[in-house]
Protein backbone atom coordinates (compact mmCIF):
# COMPACT_ATOMS: atom_id res chain seq x y z
CA UNK A 1 0.00 0.00 0.00
CA UNK A 2 1.43 3.42 -0.89
CA UNK A 3 0.88 6.55 1.48
CA UNK A 4 -0.64 8.25 -1.32
CA UNK A 5 -3.59 5.46 -1.07
CA UNK A 6 -4.11 5.89 2.45
CA UNK A 7 -8.07 6.08 3.76
CA UNK A 8 -8.89 9.25 5.67
CA UNK A 9 -9.26 7.13 8.87
CA UNK A 10 -6.07 5.93 8.05
CA UNK A 11 -4.28 9.41 7.48
CA UNK A 12 -6.48 10.37 11.08
CA UNK A 13 -4.57 7.31 12.76
CA UNK A 14 -1.23 8.32 11.62
CA UNK A 15 -1.55 12.10 12.89
CA UNK A 16 -2.94 10.61 15.97
CA UNK A 17 0.63 8.44 16.55
CA UNK A 18 2.54 11.28 15.25
CA UNK A 19 1.21 13.61 18.00
CA UNK A 20 2.42 10.96 20.81
CA UNK A 21 5.95 11.69 19.45
CA UNK A 22 6.51 14.85 21.68
CA UNK A 23 6.50 12.21 24.88
CA UNK A 24 9.33 10.60 23.42
CA UNK A 25 10.93 13.86 23.50
CA UNK A 26 9.94 14.58 27.20
CA UNK A 27 10.79 11.59 27.95
CA UNK A 28 14.59 11.46 26.62
CA UNK A 29 15.27 14.82 28.50
CA UNK A 30 13.81 13.69 31.92
CA UNK A 31 15.99 10.88 31.50
CA UNK A 32 19.17 13.03 30.47
CA UNK A 33 18.14 15.62 33.26
CA UNK A 34 17.77 13.03 36.14
CA UNK A 35 20.92 11.12 34.67
CA UNK A 36 22.98 14.37 35.48
CA UNK A 37 23.70 16.55 38.90
CA UNK A 38 21.53 18.27 40.48
CA UNK A 39 23.79 21.51 39.63
CA UNK A 40 22.96 21.18 36.01
CA UNK A 41 19.37 19.71 35.52
CA UNK A 42 17.64 23.02 35.13
CA UNK A 43 20.40 23.17 32.19
CA UNK A 44 19.67 20.10 30.60
CA UNK A 45 16.15 21.13 30.23
CA UNK A 46 17.01 24.23 29.26
CA UNK A 47 19.30 22.93 26.40
CA UNK A 48 16.42 20.82 25.94
CA UNK A 49 14.12 23.06 24.78
CA UNK A 50 16.45 24.92 22.68
CA UNK A 51 17.62 22.29 20.71
CA UNK A 52 13.57 21.37 19.99
CA UNK A 53 13.27 24.61 18.71
CA UNK A 54 16.58 24.91 16.64
CA UNK A 55 16.12 21.49 15.53
CA UNK A 56 12.35 22.60 14.00
CA UNK A 57 13.52 26.08 12.55
CA UNK A 58 16.59 24.48 10.67
CA UNK A 59 14.94 21.91 9.82
CA UNK A 60 12.06 24.33 7.87
CA UNK A 61 15.22 26.45 6.50
CA UNK A 62 17.03 23.77 4.81
CA UNK A 63 16.54 19.98 6.72
CA UNK A 64 13.52 18.92 4.21
CA UNK A 65 15.21 20.37 1.44
CA UNK A 66 17.58 18.25 1.24
CA UNK A 67 15.51 15.05 3.00
CA UNK A 68 12.72 15.37 0.97
CA UNK A 69 9.99 12.81 0.53
CA UNK A 70 9.60 9.18 -1.71
CA UNK A 71 8.81 10.16 -5.10
CA UNK A 72 9.85 14.19 -4.67
CA UNK A 73 12.34 15.66 -6.26
CA UNK A 74 15.99 14.79 -6.22
CA UNK A 75 19.29 15.07 -7.35
CA UNK A 76 20.22 11.37 -9.12
CA UNK A 77 23.50 10.80 -10.23
CA UNK A 78 24.20 7.79 -12.33
CA UNK A 79 26.99 5.67 -11.14
CA UNK A 80 27.95 2.11 -13.45
CA UNK A 81 24.44 2.32 -15.40
CA UNK A 82 22.62 2.72 -12.31
CA UNK A 83 20.67 5.59 -10.54
CA UNK A 84 21.71 6.75 -7.27
CA UNK A 85 19.20 9.25 -5.99
CA UNK A 86 21.66 10.99 -3.11
CA UNK A 87 19.88 14.18 -2.56
CA UNK A 88 16.37 15.80 -1.93
CA UNK A 89 15.88 18.65 -4.56
CA UNK A 90 12.57 20.17 -2.50
CA UNK A 91 12.10 24.20 -2.53
CA UNK A 92 13.27 25.25 1.30
CA UNK A 93 10.97 26.53 3.85
CA UNK A 94 8.59 23.89 3.11
CA UNK A 95 7.55 25.43 -0.42
CA UNK A 96 7.25 22.33 -1.88
CA UNK A 97 4.61 20.98 0.71
CA UNK A 98 0.91 22.14 1.26
CA UNK A 99 0.33 21.65 4.95
CA UNK A 100 -3.15 20.56 4.60
CA UNK A 101 -2.98 16.64 6.22
CA UNK A 102 -1.91 15.01 2.87
CA UNK A 103 0.45 12.53 3.16
CA UNK A 104 3.18 14.63 2.73
CA UNK A 105 2.38 17.16 4.87
CA UNK A 106 2.01 14.61 7.76
CA UNK A 107 5.99 13.07 6.43
CA UNK A 108 7.21 16.56 7.22
CA UNK A 109 5.28 16.60 10.65
CA UNK A 110 6.63 12.91 11.29
CA UNK A 111 10.18 14.24 10.28
CA UNK A 112 9.87 17.50 12.37
CA UNK A 113 9.85 15.29 15.61
CA UNK A 114 12.06 12.76 14.32
CA UNK A 115 14.89 15.32 13.76
CA UNK A 116 14.15 16.90 17.40
CA UNK A 117 14.21 13.42 18.96
CA UNK A 118 17.98 12.49 17.19
CA UNK A 119 19.02 15.94 17.97
CA UNK A 120 17.92 15.55 21.84
CA UNK A 121 20.23 12.43 21.54
CA UNK A 122 24.10 14.05 22.02
CA UNK A 123 22.23 15.52 25.35
CA UNK A 124 22.84 12.70 27.77
CA UNK A 125 26.85 11.70 26.60
CA UNK A 126 27.81 15.24 26.19
CA UNK A 127 25.99 16.99 29.60
CA UNK A 128 27.28 18.84 32.27
CA UNK A 129 30.07 20.53 30.07
CA UNK A 130 28.38 21.71 27.27
CA UNK A 131 27.85 24.88 26.61
CA UNK A 132 24.15 26.57 25.61
CA UNK A 133 25.60 28.61 22.35
CA UNK A 134 27.40 25.11 21.30
CA UNK A 135 24.44 23.33 21.75
CA UNK A 136 21.99 25.06 19.98
CA UNK A 137 25.11 25.55 17.32
CA UNK A 138 25.86 21.97 16.77
CA UNK A 139 22.16 21.19 16.58
CA UNK A 140 21.69 23.36 13.80
CA UNK A 141 24.07 21.25 11.78
CA UNK A 142 22.58 18.01 12.68
CA UNK A 143 19.21 18.90 11.80
CA UNK A 144 20.10 20.81 8.71
CA UNK A 145 23.14 18.36 7.43
CA UNK A 146 23.94 15.21 9.21
CA UNK A 147 19.84 13.86 9.93
CA UNK A 148 18.62 15.06 6.36
CA UNK A 149 21.70 13.31 4.52
CA UNK A 150 20.84 10.18 5.93
CA UNK A 151 17.16 10.14 6.21
CA UNK A 152 17.02 11.05 2.68
CA UNK A 153 19.14 7.88 2.14
CA UNK A 154 16.68 5.90 3.95
CA UNK A 155 12.84 7.88 4.41
CA UNK A 156 13.21 9.60 0.83
CA UNK A 157 14.09 7.02 -1.66
CA UNK A 158 17.44 7.21 -2.04
CA UNK A 159 19.89 5.44 -2.54
CA UNK A 160 20.46 3.24 0.52
CA UNK A 161 16.34 2.78 0.33
CA UNK A 162 16.98 1.29 -3.70
CA UNK A 163 19.08 -1.14 -3.05
CA UNK A 164 16.38 -3.72 -3.53
CA UNK A 165 15.26 -2.98 -6.61
CA UNK A 166 18.46 -1.39 -7.95
CA UNK A 167 20.96 -4.24 -6.58
CA UNK A 168 18.62 -7.18 -5.88
CA UNK A 169 19.42 -6.52 -2.22
CA UNK A 170 15.77 -8.09 -0.61
CA UNK A 171 13.83 -4.88 -0.17
CA UNK A 172 16.45 -2.53 0.25
CA UNK A 173 18.20 -0.76 3.37
CA UNK A 174 14.78 -1.09 5.55
CA UNK A 175 14.29 1.20 9.18
CA UNK A 176 10.51 1.58 9.93
CA UNK A 177 10.69 2.85 13.57
CA UNK A 178 14.25 5.25 13.16
CA UNK A 179 16.55 2.54 14.79
CA UNK A 180 19.20 4.27 12.04
CA UNK A 181 17.96 7.18 10.69
CA UNK A 182 17.10 8.62 14.48
CA UNK A 183 19.01 6.64 17.22
CA UNK A 184 22.11 5.75 15.43
CA UNK A 185 22.85 8.85 14.03
CA UNK A 186 22.19 10.81 17.32
CA UNK A 187 24.33 7.84 19.18
CA UNK A 188 27.28 8.49 16.72
CA UNK A 189 27.20 12.37 17.48
CA UNK A 190 26.88 11.60 20.86
CA UNK A 191 30.37 9.86 20.53
CA UNK A 192 31.69 12.77 18.61
CA UNK A 193 31.02 15.01 21.15
CA UNK A 194 32.18 12.76 24.17
CA UNK A 195 35.30 12.44 21.85
CA UNK A 196 36.05 16.30 21.17
CA UNK A 197 34.80 17.15 24.89
CA UNK A 198 36.51 14.95 26.50
CA UNK A 199 35.51 13.61 29.69
CA UNK A 200 34.24 15.85 32.91
CA UNK A 201 36.50 17.35 35.53
CA UNK A 202 36.89 15.03 38.02
CA UNK A 203 35.54 11.80 36.29
CA UNK A 204 38.90 10.22 36.11
CA UNK A 205 41.80 9.74 38.45
CA UNK A 206 45.16 10.65 37.79
CA UNK A 207 45.94 7.01 37.61
CA UNK A 208 42.94 7.00 34.86
CA UNK A 209 40.58 5.47 36.83
CA UNK A 210 36.81 6.63 36.63
CA UNK A 211 35.04 7.84 39.64
CA UNK A 212 30.80 7.39 39.81
CA UNK A 213 29.04 10.08 39.22
CA UNK A 214 25.76 8.98 40.07
CA UNK A 215 22.29 10.59 38.69
CA UNK A 216 20.56 13.20 41.33
CA UNK A 217 17.04 12.35 40.62
CA UNK A 218 15.92 8.37 40.01
CA UNK A 219 12.46 9.09 39.40
CA UNK A 220 12.71 11.50 36.34
CA UNK A 221 14.82 8.73 35.16
CA UNK A 222 12.36 5.81 35.39
CA UNK A 223 8.89 8.26 34.43
CA UNK A 224 10.97 9.49 31.57
CA UNK A 225 11.45 5.85 30.03
CA UNK A 226 7.71 5.35 30.91
CA UNK A 227 6.60 8.62 28.40
CA UNK A 228 9.48 7.70 26.12
CA UNK A 229 7.80 4.36 25.44
CA UNK A 230 4.62 6.49 24.69
CA UNK A 231 5.97 8.47 22.57
CA UNK A 232 7.90 5.61 20.57
CA UNK A 233 4.53 3.56 20.42
CA UNK A 234 3.63 6.69 17.61
CA UNK A 235 7.18 7.06 16.45
CA UNK A 236 7.13 3.40 15.41
CA UNK A 237 3.65 3.02 13.98
CA UNK A 238 3.72 6.88 11.87
CA UNK A 239 7.07 5.44 10.65
CA UNK A 240 6.34 2.01 9.85
CA UNK A 241 3.35 3.57 8.32
CA UNK A 242 4.75 6.66 6.25
CA UNK A 243 7.64 5.34 5.27
CA UNK A 244 7.46 1.56 4.76
CA UNK A 245 4.08 1.17 3.18
CA UNK A 246 2.99 -0.18 6.53
CA UNK A 247 -1.22 -1.07 6.65
CA UNK A 248 -2.36 1.02 9.59
CA UNK A 249 -4.50 -2.39 10.90
CA UNK A 250 -0.98 -3.54 11.31
CA UNK A 251 -0.38 -1.17 14.57
CA UNK A 252 -0.93 -3.52 16.36
CA UNK A 253 2.25 -5.51 15.95
CA UNK A 254 3.95 -2.29 16.13
CA UNK A 255 2.75 -1.48 19.23
CA UNK A 256 2.95 -5.55 20.45
CA UNK A 257 6.64 -5.64 19.53
CA UNK A 258 7.67 -2.15 20.85
CA UNK A 259 6.48 -3.15 24.32
CA UNK A 260 8.14 -6.11 24.41
CA UNK A 261 11.61 -5.03 23.25
CA UNK A 262 11.61 -2.36 25.36
CA UNK A 263 10.30 -4.61 28.69
CA UNK A 264 12.75 -7.75 27.86
CA UNK A 265 15.32 -5.17 27.65
CA UNK A 266 14.82 -3.69 30.88
CA UNK A 267 14.20 -7.19 32.13
CA UNK A 268 17.48 -8.51 31.21
CA UNK A 269 19.74 -5.65 32.11
CA UNK A 270 17.83 -5.61 35.52
CA UNK A 271 19.11 -9.24 35.65
CA UNK A 272 22.42 -8.89 34.46
CA UNK A 273 23.46 -5.77 37.42
CA UNK A 274 21.97 -7.99 40.03
CA UNK A 275 23.68 -10.87 38.74
CA UNK A 276 26.92 -8.62 38.78
CA UNK A 277 26.47 -5.83 41.43
CA UNK A 278 23.78 -7.92 43.80
CA UNK A 279 20.90 -5.51 43.52
CA UNK A 280 18.81 -4.34 40.87
CA UNK A 281 20.70 -0.97 39.22
CA UNK A 282 18.04 1.72 38.54
CA UNK A 283 19.60 3.91 36.17
CA UNK A 284 21.05 0.86 34.25
CA UNK A 285 17.46 -0.66 33.82
CA UNK A 286 16.54 3.17 32.37
CA UNK A 287 19.12 2.44 29.83
CA UNK A 288 18.13 -1.06 29.18
CA UNK A 289 13.94 0.04 28.50
CA UNK A 290 15.56 3.11 26.29
CA UNK A 291 17.95 0.71 24.34
CA UNK A 292 15.44 -2.08 23.86
CA UNK A 293 13.15 0.98 22.66
CA UNK A 294 15.85 1.89 20.29
CA UNK A 295 16.72 -1.89 18.87
CA UNK A 296 13.08 -2.79 18.26
CA UNK A 297 12.08 0.49 16.31
CA UNK A 298 14.16 -1.13 13.16
CA UNK A 299 11.56 -4.21 12.70
CA UNK A 300 8.94 -3.13 14.59
CA UNK A 301 5.97 -3.87 11.81
CA UNK A 302 8.24 -6.75 10.35
CA UNK A 303 9.25 -9.20 12.62
CA UNK A 304 7.25 -11.64 14.70
CA UNK A 305 6.56 -10.97 18.43
CA UNK A 306 9.03 -13.52 19.54
CA UNK A 307 11.90 -11.89 17.58
CA UNK A 308 10.81 -8.97 19.13
CA UNK A 309 11.52 -10.25 22.56
CA UNK A 310 14.73 -11.44 21.96
CA UNK A 311 15.67 -8.45 19.97
CA UNK A 312 14.85 -6.52 23.47
CA UNK A 313 16.99 -9.30 25.71
CA UNK A 314 20.03 -8.57 23.27
CA UNK A 315 19.59 -5.42 23.68
CA UNK A 316 19.37 -5.75 27.17
CA UNK A 317 22.44 -7.33 27.38
CA UNK A 318 24.88 -5.31 25.54
CA UNK A 319 23.86 -2.16 27.64
CA UNK A 320 25.58 -2.57 30.89
CA UNK A 321 28.38 -4.53 29.00
CA UNK A 322 28.86 -1.61 26.43
CA UNK A 323 28.63 1.40 29.11
CA UNK A 324 31.37 -0.06 31.62
CA UNK A 325 33.70 -0.63 28.88
CA UNK A 326 33.38 2.60 27.21
CA UNK A 327 33.87 4.16 30.49
CA UNK A 328 36.15 1.72 32.19
CA UNK A 329 38.59 0.76 29.26
CA UNK A 330 38.08 3.24 26.87
CA UNK A 331 37.90 6.62 28.74
CA UNK A 332 34.34 7.58 27.49
CA UNK A 333 32.69 9.65 29.50
CA UNK A 334 29.19 8.99 28.76
CA UNK A 335 26.55 10.59 31.73
CA UNK A 336 23.44 9.78 30.05
CA UNK A 337 24.68 6.41 28.38
CA UNK A 338 23.86 7.97 25.29
CA UNK A 339 26.42 5.82 23.18
CA UNK A 340 25.93 2.47 24.41
CA UNK A 341 21.94 2.75 24.43
CA UNK A 342 21.09 4.62 20.99
CA UNK A 343 24.13 4.18 18.83
CA UNK A 344 24.98 0.79 19.97
CA UNK A 345 21.08 -0.78 20.73
CA UNK A 346 20.25 1.14 17.00
CA UNK A 347 22.87 -0.78 14.98
CA UNK A 348 21.75 -4.10 16.42
CA UNK A 349 17.78 -3.29 15.91
CA UNK A 350 19.13 -2.72 12.41
CA UNK A 351 20.82 -5.94 12.29
CA UNK A 352 18.31 -7.69 13.73
CA UNK A 353 15.80 -7.07 11.21
CA UNK A 354 18.29 -8.72 8.85
CA UNK A 355 17.74 -11.49 10.60
CA UNK A 356 14.26 -11.99 11.78
CA UNK A 357 12.37 -10.35 9.12
CA UNK A 358 9.07 -11.23 7.88
CA UNK A 359 7.94 -9.08 5.17
CA UNK A 360 4.29 -9.56 5.05
CA UNK A 361 3.92 -6.58 1.68
CA UNK A 362 6.07 -4.74 -0.52
CA UNK A 363 7.80 -2.64 1.14
CA UNK A 364 7.21 1.18 0.60
CA UNK A 365 11.00 2.19 0.06
CA UNK A 366 11.09 3.99 -3.47
CA UNK A 367 9.35 5.50 -5.70
CA UNK A 368 9.28 2.29 -8.17
CA UNK A 369 6.13 0.46 -9.26
CA UNK A 370 5.49 -1.72 -6.58
CA UNK A 371 5.06 -4.82 -9.32
CA UNK A 372 8.66 -4.63 -9.34
CA UNK A 373 9.34 -4.87 -5.55
CA UNK A 374 6.32 -7.77 -5.15
CA UNK A 375 8.95 -9.70 -7.04
CA UNK A 376 11.65 -8.71 -5.17
CA UNK A 377 12.47 -11.99 -2.51
CA UNK A 378 13.97 -11.37 0.94
CA UNK A 379 17.37 -12.79 -0.07
CA UNK A 380 19.66 -10.23 0.35
CA UNK A 381 17.83 -8.16 2.96
CA UNK A 382 20.36 -8.89 5.66
CA UNK A 383 23.32 -7.39 3.31
CA UNK A 384 21.24 -4.48 2.88
CA UNK A 385 21.20 -3.69 6.52
CA UNK A 386 25.10 -4.53 6.83
CA UNK A 387 25.43 -1.85 4.14
CA UNK A 388 23.27 0.78 5.96
CA UNK A 389 25.30 0.45 9.14
CA UNK A 390 28.80 0.51 7.49
CA UNK A 391 27.49 3.77 5.90
CA UNK A 392 26.78 5.11 9.28
CA UNK A 393 30.30 4.08 10.50
CA UNK A 394 32.09 4.86 7.86
CA UNK A 395 30.19 8.07 6.65
CA UNK A 396 28.00 9.88 9.11
CA UNK A 397 29.97 8.95 11.95
CA UNK A 398 33.11 10.72 10.38
CA UNK A 399 30.82 13.61 8.64
CA UNK A 400 29.14 14.53 12.28
CA UNK A 401 32.91 14.53 13.97
CA UNK A 402 34.14 16.64 11.41
CA UNK A 403 31.25 19.21 11.77
CA UNK A 404 31.38 19.61 15.53
CA UNK A 405 35.53 19.68 15.65
CA UNK A 406 35.08 22.07 12.90
CA UNK A 407 32.34 24.14 14.74
CA UNK A 408 34.63 23.76 17.60
CA UNK A 409 37.14 25.90 16.18
CA UNK A 410 34.95 28.79 15.75
CA UNK A 411 32.02 28.28 19.04
CA UNK A 412 33.71 26.23 21.60
CA UNK A 413 31.70 23.32 22.95
CA UNK A 414 32.85 23.42 26.40
CA UNK A 415 32.05 25.50 29.22
CA UNK A 416 34.98 26.72 31.44
CA UNK A 417 36.40 25.02 34.40
CA UNK A 418 35.16 27.24 36.73
CA UNK A 419 31.52 26.83 34.88
CA UNK A 420 31.94 23.07 35.90
CA UNK A 421 32.79 23.17 38.99
CA UNK A 422 30.08 25.73 40.20
CA UNK A 423 27.58 23.68 38.04
CA UNK A 424 26.38 25.11 34.64
CA UNK A 425 22.83 26.24 36.30
CA UNK A 426 24.37 29.01 38.29
CA UNK A 427 27.18 29.65 35.89
CA UNK A 428 24.68 29.79 32.66
CA UNK A 429 21.50 30.30 33.87
CA UNK A 430 22.15 32.38 37.09
CA UNK A 431 19.88 30.38 38.97
CA UNK A 432 19.44 26.84 40.40
CA UNK A 433 16.92 24.27 39.61
CA UNK A 434 16.67 23.66 43.02
CA UNK A 435 16.78 26.87 45.10
CA UNK A 436 15.52 25.92 47.97
CA UNK A 437 17.75 23.40 48.45
CA UNK A 438 21.36 23.86 50.16
CA UNK A 439 24.31 23.83 47.71
CA UNK A 440 27.37 21.50 49.22
CA UNK A 441 30.54 21.18 47.41
CA UNK A 442 30.89 18.12 45.68
CA UNK A 443 33.33 15.67 47.08
CA UNK A 444 33.94 14.11 43.19
CA UNK A 445 36.71 17.08 42.51
CA UNK A 446 39.98 16.33 42.84
CA UNK A 447 41.34 18.87 45.03
CA UNK B 1 46.36 8.60 14.36
CA UNK B 2 43.29 10.52 14.61
CA UNK B 3 43.33 11.21 10.71
CA UNK B 4 44.41 7.88 10.12
CA UNK B 5 41.40 6.48 11.57
CA UNK B 6 39.11 9.14 9.80
CA UNK B 7 40.83 8.24 6.27
CA UNK B 8 40.46 3.96 7.36
CA UNK B 9 36.64 4.69 8.03
CA UNK B 10 35.70 6.24 5.03
CA UNK B 11 38.01 3.68 2.77
CA UNK B 12 36.04 1.17 4.44
CA UNK B 13 32.86 2.54 3.54
CA UNK B 14 34.04 3.15 0.06
CA UNK B 15 35.20 -0.39 0.22
CA UNK B 16 31.39 -1.24 0.49
CA UNK B 17 30.32 0.51 -2.22
CA UNK B 18 32.06 -0.18 -4.16
CA UNK B 19 31.20 -4.06 -3.61
CA UNK B 20 27.96 -3.09 -4.04
CA UNK B 21 28.58 -0.99 -7.71
CA UNK B 22 31.37 -3.77 -8.93
CA UNK B 23 30.65 -6.89 -8.22
CA UNK B 24 27.74 -8.89 -9.39
CA UNK B 25 25.59 -11.15 -6.80
CA UNK B 26 27.07 -14.53 -5.47
CA UNK B 27 29.48 -14.44 -2.73
CA UNK B 28 32.03 -11.89 -3.95
CA UNK B 29 30.02 -8.89 -2.56
CA UNK B 30 29.08 -10.06 0.80
CA UNK B 31 32.56 -10.91 1.23
CA UNK B 32 33.65 -7.40 0.51
CA UNK B 33 31.30 -5.70 2.53
CA UNK B 34 32.16 -8.04 5.09
CA UNK B 35 35.63 -6.92 4.52
CA UNK B 36 35.08 -3.32 4.25
CA UNK B 37 33.07 -3.40 7.39
CA UNK B 38 36.29 -5.11 8.90
CA UNK B 39 38.35 -2.17 8.09
CA UNK B 40 35.96 0.50 9.84
CA UNK B 41 36.11 -1.76 12.82
CA UNK B 42 40.43 -1.21 12.38
CA UNK B 43 39.66 2.55 12.09
CA UNK B 44 36.97 3.02 15.37
CA UNK B 45 39.81 0.91 17.32
CA UNK B 46 42.48 3.42 16.04
CA UNK B 47 39.74 6.18 16.99
CA UNK B 48 39.23 4.86 20.57
CA UNK B 49 42.91 4.56 21.17
CA UNK B 50 43.86 8.00 19.72
CA UNK B 51 41.23 9.99 21.77
CA UNK B 52 41.78 7.46 24.78
CA UNK B 53 45.77 8.54 24.84
CA UNK B 54 44.49 12.76 23.82
CA UNK B 55 42.82 12.84 26.70
CA UNK B 56 45.44 11.48 29.02
CA UNK B 57 47.94 13.95 28.19
CA UNK B 58 45.42 16.22 29.38
CA UNK B 59 45.04 15.25 32.44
Amino acid sequence: MTVSLLSESGMAFVMLSTLLIPLAIAGLALINAGLGRSRNAGHVMMSCLCVIGVAAGTYFLCGFAWQGTIGGPAHIARVAGTDWNWLAAEPAFFRGVQINGSPASLAVWMQMLAVMLAALIPMGAAAERWRLGAVCASTALLAGITYPLFGHWVWGGGWLAELGVNYGLGHGFVDAGGSATIQVVGGLTALSMAWIMGPRRGKYTSEGMPTAIPGHHAVFVLFGCLMAWAGWLGLNVSGAVLFSGMEPRRAVLVAVNTTFAAGSAALMTLLVTRLRFGKPDASLTANGWVAGLAAGSAGCAFVPPAAGILIGLIAGLLVPFAIENLELRLGIDDPGGAISVHAIGGLWGILALGLFERFPAPVLNTADDLARLTSLSGVGQGLAQLIGVATLIGFVLPLTYGLNWLLNRFVPHRVAPEGERQGLDLYELGAGAYPEFMTHTDEFFQR
Amino acid sequence: MKIAGFLLLLAGWLLVLSAVVLLPGGSARPAFVLAGIAVEILALVLMFRSHRVLHRSHE
